[in-house]
């Protein structure tokens, strides 16, 4: 076997595990757009904003010293004290879901039964909104979670196959962050689907995700049902912002991988928590492979952006719902 | 009171068909028009010019495409930004290629360009609808950044990879470059959203509008009843393109003078033309103006309250500005989910009681 | 056409509520926020104190105030635009436009409204033939000077050989990345270094693919040329493959403390190019006790020495000597934007002068020129050591070949002059 062979291998490898990291973000616009049929453009800044609250509580930095300190003429960062991780991710959870209370009650209560495009909009300002916020309350420099994922390449597995593919070969790389990524999301999703089989709470969301009306019939409440699924996604974003907060640093530019899971949802269709992650997957390796094969050497390379959207537009002409999207039937 | 449907009564088809049927529409389209032609130009400065007239003109050329697209015809898109570069890069190579020839031409060409690769990438709306369609726009977006990054033949080979609006004129006065009066870069925009405007306006309310509407409204019944939906969708492709072309070439040439293509037309602004016409209210050229203005100016005043007025650190106003815009917008559409543009047709039936209500 | 001017001057006069006439204006085009605010911070930082300080030490510059109005461009053209129409009615004297977007806008407006322009090793590198740009100097270095730079210093490390040595390039894929890439190619011809190109799009948040290229590869070398999310990510990633961190070497926009801490310890030895000195300088003490003590600082004070606010402060000094040299050229205190430019073309920046400021050594020794805006292009190699989280310098500043960047700068200045029918000239 060739080296190139290999390295084709590898770069499949690497593509899945990335596929995974897109699947993280698209499952947080899965949970909402199911439940409400709100197609949820906050997300990555949900991601930021949940990464950037999760550092600010771990160092124990005071929320808005800039602007207390803009108005009052004071000199407070920080409260002097360092909350360890697990209380720290548990209180950042608390604020998600404080948030979702807040989105529900002020914002998308007031917007049940409108067409989906003024939904979408909404959330356009909700983002908006939340990254000014963020950036008020927490600063706009680059933060480093300090939560202690391991990073760098797996060695043992790289001596381990280097003999592979002869003197060119030099085994396969796997970054052991995306490893944890990985077990990170199958725990995630195998939660999310126990949780929505086999409690009570889960099929009641599952009952709102299938017809609003009947649901609110049975005596569910719809909004604790939203208020639910809102806190679900912060707590997905939470999971997307600290792993793709871990390569590069808590900053801004974690709002834009939002544009890294849109590609995922066409193809995995909006409605599908297995189609985020088989769509995450096919991108993943989809833009990899291209990038490996024709991008890098035939085009000079920086393909991969339109080429997953590209990808999924294909797919999406054979099938208009994305792969595993429900149907979509029409009458006039 | 003010503003009457009733009692206004026509003797000729010619005065049943015009643009503006009623009396108090007519009169305010003359007045704003006159303004914008009379009173503006003469006492438009740089800074006016610059930071508010021209982006907003040129941004209500851009709104009124989109809305075509999106608020007549129901084909949501963010490929906006990529059809703008489009524009910006016919331009640039035909005015370029052929400095003899007179700008507002090249404009016109690169907005034909536009509407030919927009009608090209509207193939897909065939078989994709809603959400899966805006996304599968996208593609366009990156793919026509991509583009024009990468070919270097679109900047003509230049070390730098910007594209340089080259002196041009028109009557004798520079309309693009830097000698350019503001009243002139003020002038050309306005003549051309103008037309624009007016072209769309007898667009919506003729047969092509009213078969978008159609397909807007329930594309399968209005293919029953005959609307052939290929023309339909990709007309409106096209002629949207179009329109956004011609507000890509404006922007780089009158506006900007350089640009790099994905700074300037990256997807940002792609949603920011898409925020302006919901904001604006979709399905209205009236609303494609009030959300240009919208958010042209927002971000501007609250500036000028935030630093120069109340002399708060650039940074705080700049984040409560991203703060402020984003309630704003949910509030505007908790309050009224239809755009400005409901609220002036809300105001319109206030006038016509004012000031006897009930 | 009385009647528009008078009008105009209504505008003008209630948007600017009166320009104080007396003071030297400097605008501050800074950006705090968006997704560069982390780089944008210390330097505007950097640029403003020093500024005060000349206030609170000296009252200015020869007795005359300085006034700074800042104002926030997010890194975005237009909003830039907006700042430089709403400075420039101000008096400013002098630009520092920090974004490659925004610089090459203002370039043909500072031509008419007759403003220079500082771009301090960033914007349009062609800008240094002083007779087409007669209103933009971009001393002391240019990017093409920093990669002939960073090729010097290899050729030094490898005693004078690049002989089938592989160097990858990797670059955001935007005008700015591809800057080098002309005068790594001339190079490449002329030392026989093999180089590849690997463009990462914007924003580079995902560079997998790159990164395992380059693992393929093997490249000796690989230059950066980053800006924002990019450079973290790809500290991180050259961490994770194992890339000899002392043979990637950033541009002076990937060597900031920001690019390498969130890596950790997996950054320690990642080298950098830099215009300016890194370290501890005198002149912080005075700002600390002047400026900071007396409570005007820019930003929270916590900035002092960064990478990024030594090249701000180093802008601003920059700025605050040709005034200086204005002022005595014109033998008055309240100068024109035109008379700081005529300055410019005779600045001159010597080791005495940066020792008496407080700043030793902090730049390179350079004079401009009518004809050469560009300075002499020197620059210093620093490297990230982590255990003690700081920049260390390794290298006294490297020349780069101008009998390289010169042919493409005559030739990208000329094709600028072609276009917009300049006659090359002295002012």
């Amino acid at each position: 076997m060739s080296a190139d062979f290999f390295y084709g291998i590898e770069v499949v490898i690497n593509g899945l595990m990335a596929g995974v990291l897109y699947a993280l973000v698209a499952l947080g616009f899965v949970l909402i757009f199911k439940a409400s049929g709100i197609f949820n453009y906050a997300q990555g800044v949900m991601a930021l904003f949940a990464a950037l609250t999760l550092v600010g509580v771990m160092e124990g930095q005071v929320p808005f010293s800039h602007l207390i300190n803009a108005i009052f003429g004071t000199e407070i960062h920080h409260f002097g004290w360092h909350v360890p991780a697990l209380l720290a991710i548990f209180l950042t959870l608390l604020v998600m879901v404080f948030f979702a209370w807040c989105v529900q009650k002020f914002v998308f209560r007031h917007l049940v039964g409108q067409e989906p495009i003024i939904l979408f909009m909404a959330t356009i300002g909700l983002a908006y909104f939340l990254e000014g916020v963020g950036d008020l309350m927490w600063g706009s420099d680059i933060k480093t979670i300090a939560l202690g994922l391991p990073q760098g390449g797996s060695l043992w597995l790289e001596q381990a196959t280097s003999g592979l593919g002869g003197d060119d070969f030099y085994g396969f790389f796997i970054d052991k962050l995306d490893i944890v990524a990985t077990l990170v999301a199958a725990v995630l999703v195998i939660s999310l689907i126990v949780f929505a089989q086999y409690t009570k709470q889960g099929r009641a969301m599952r009952a709102v995700a299938d017809d609003h009306q009947a649901a609110l019939s049975v005596g569910i409440s719809l909004n604790f049902i939203w208020v639910l699924v809102w806190s679900l996604a912060g707590l997905v974003a939470l999971v997307a912002g600290v792993m793709w907060g871990a390569k590069s640093g808590v900053q801004f530019s974690l709002s834009l991988i939002a544009l890294k899971a849109l590609p995922v949802l066409m193809l995995g269709g909006f409605t599908s928590i297995p189609g985020a992650i088989v769509g995450g997957l096919i991108i993943g390796v989809g833009e990899k492979l291209f990038e490996f094969l024709i991008g890098a050497p035939f085009l000079g390379g920086a393909t991969e952006n339109w080429f997953a959207y590209m990808l999924a537009l294909v797919f999406l002409v054979f099938r208009p719902q994305g792969l595993f999207g429900e149907r979509i039937i029409e009458r006039v | 009171m003010f503003y009457r449907e009733a009692g206004d009564f026509k003797t000729s088809y010619e005065a049943d068909n015009q643009t503006f049927p009623i009396a108090f529409d007519r009169y305010r389209y003359w007045a704003v028009l006159a303004v914008a032609y009379l009173v503006i130009p003469f006492i438009i400065n740089d800074y006016w010019a610059n930071a508010i007239f021209v982006p907003f003109l040129i941004y209500a050329i851009a709104a009124i495409g989109l809305n075509i697209l999106v608020g007549y015809c129901g084909q949501v898109s963010l490929g906006t930004g990529g059809f703008m570069a489009v524009g910006a890069y016919a331009c640039y190579k035909l005015m370029t290629a052929f400095p003899d020839v007179n700008i507002v031409l090249h404009v016109i060409l690169a907005g034909g360009i536009t509407a030919i690769v927009g009608a090209a990438f509207g193939l897909p709306s065939l078989r994709i609808k809603g959400f899966y369609l805006a996304v599968a726009t996208l593609a366009a977006q990156f793919f026509l950044v991509w583009l024009f990054n990468k070919v270097e033949w679109f900047y003509n080979y230049s070390a730098s990879g910007q594209i340089n609006a080259p002196e041009r004129f028109v009557a004798g006065v520079p309309v693009t470059g830097a000698n350019t009066a503001p009243w002139a870069q003020y002038l050309i925009c306005l003549v051309f959203l103008t037309v624009c405007a007016i072209v769309a306006r007898n667009l919506t309310r003729g047969t092509l509008g009213r078969t978008w509407m159609a397909i807007r409204d329930m594309d399968i019944a209005a293919e029953i009843i005959g609307v052939n939906p290929l023309r339909a969708k990709l007309s409106a492709f096209a002629v949207s393109s179009f329109f956004i072309g011609v507000s890509g070439a404006l922007f780089f040439a009158v506006y900007l003078g350089a640009v790099e293509v994905g700074e300037a037309f990256g997807i940002q602004k792609s949603f920011l033309v898409l925020f302006m016409i919901i904001i604006g209210g979709l399905g209205s050229i009236f609303g494609s103006f009030a959300g240009a203005a919208f958010l042209v100016v927002l971000p501007v005043a609250l500036k000028v309250i935030g630093v120069d007025l109340l002399g708060w650190p650039t940074d705080i106003v700049s984040h409560l500005q991203l703060v402020i815009v984003g309630a704003l917008i949910m509030f505007f559409l908790i309050k009224e989910p239809h755009g400005l543009a409901q609220l002036w047709r809300l105001a319109k039936e206030k006038l016509r009681l004012w000031p006897f209500p009930y | 056409m009385k009647l528009k001017s008078l009008a105009t001057l209504a505008l003008t006069g209630t948007l600017a509520a009166g320009p104080a006439l007396a003071d030297l204006v400097i605008p501050d085009l800074s950006y705090r926020t968006g997704p560069y605010a982390a780089g944008g911070t210390p330097f505007s930082d950097g640029y403003q104190d020093y500024f005060n300080l000349l206030n609170a030490r000296d009252g200015g510059i020869g007795g005359e105030p300085i006034r700074i109005i800042e104002c926030e461009t997010a890194y975005n053209t237009e909003k830039g635009v907006e700042c430089y129409e709403a400075t420039k009615g101000e008096g400013a004297l002098i630009y520092q436009p920090l974004s490659t977007g925004i610089t090459y806008q203002i370039i043909p407006k500072a031509i008419v409204d007759e403003i220079p322009i500082h771009t301090m090793g960033y914007g349009r590198t062609s800008a240094a033939n002083g007779e087409v740009f007669n209103w933009v100097f971009n001393y002391p270095a240019n990017y093409w000077d920093a990669a002939s730079v960073m090729v010097n210093y290899l050729l030094e490390e490898n005693g004078g050989s690049l002989e089938g040595k592989k160097i990858a390039l990797l670059y955001h894929n935007s005008a700015y990345g591809k800057e080098p890439i002309r005068t790594l190619e001339e190079l490449s011809a002329m030392h026989g270094f093999e180089l590849s190109q690997l463009a990462v799009d914007h924003p580079g948040q995902e560079q997998k693919s790159q990164w395992l290229q380059i693992r393929r590869e093997r490249p000796d070398y690989v230059l950066m040329w980053g800006w924002g999310v990019m450079n973290q990510v790809a500290v991180q990633e050259a961490a994770n493959i194992g890339f000899p961190m002392e043979n990637f070497i950033g541009n002076w926009w990937a060597g900031a403390e920001h690019d390498v801490t969130p890596a950790g310890a997996g950054a320690d030895g990642y080298k950098s190019l830099n215009m300016n000195r890194v370290g501890d300088l005198p002149v912080f003490e005075e700002i600390k006790t002047l400026v900071h003590d007396a409570g005007n600082a820019a930003g929270d004070g916590s900035n002092v020495g960064n990478v990024l606010y030594t090249r701000g402060l180093y802008a601003a000094m920059l700025a605050a000597e040709a005034i200086a040299l204005a002022q005595e050229n014109t033998g008055k205190a309240d100068i024109a934007a035109s008379d700081v430019r005529d300055a410019m073309e005779m600045l001159e920046i010597t080791a005495a002068r940066m020792e008496e400021l407080g700043m030793p050594n902090i730049g390179p020794e350079f004079s401009v020129t009518c004809q050469d805006h560009g300075g002499t292009g020197l620059g210093i190699v620093q490297q990230w050591n982590a255990a003690d989280a700081q920049w260390v310098a390794l290298t006294d500043y490297i020349a780069p070949d101008d009998s390289v960047t010169d042919p493409l700068v005559a030739e990208d200045s000329a094709a600028f002059a072609a276009e917009n029918n300049i006659t090359p000239g002295c002012l």
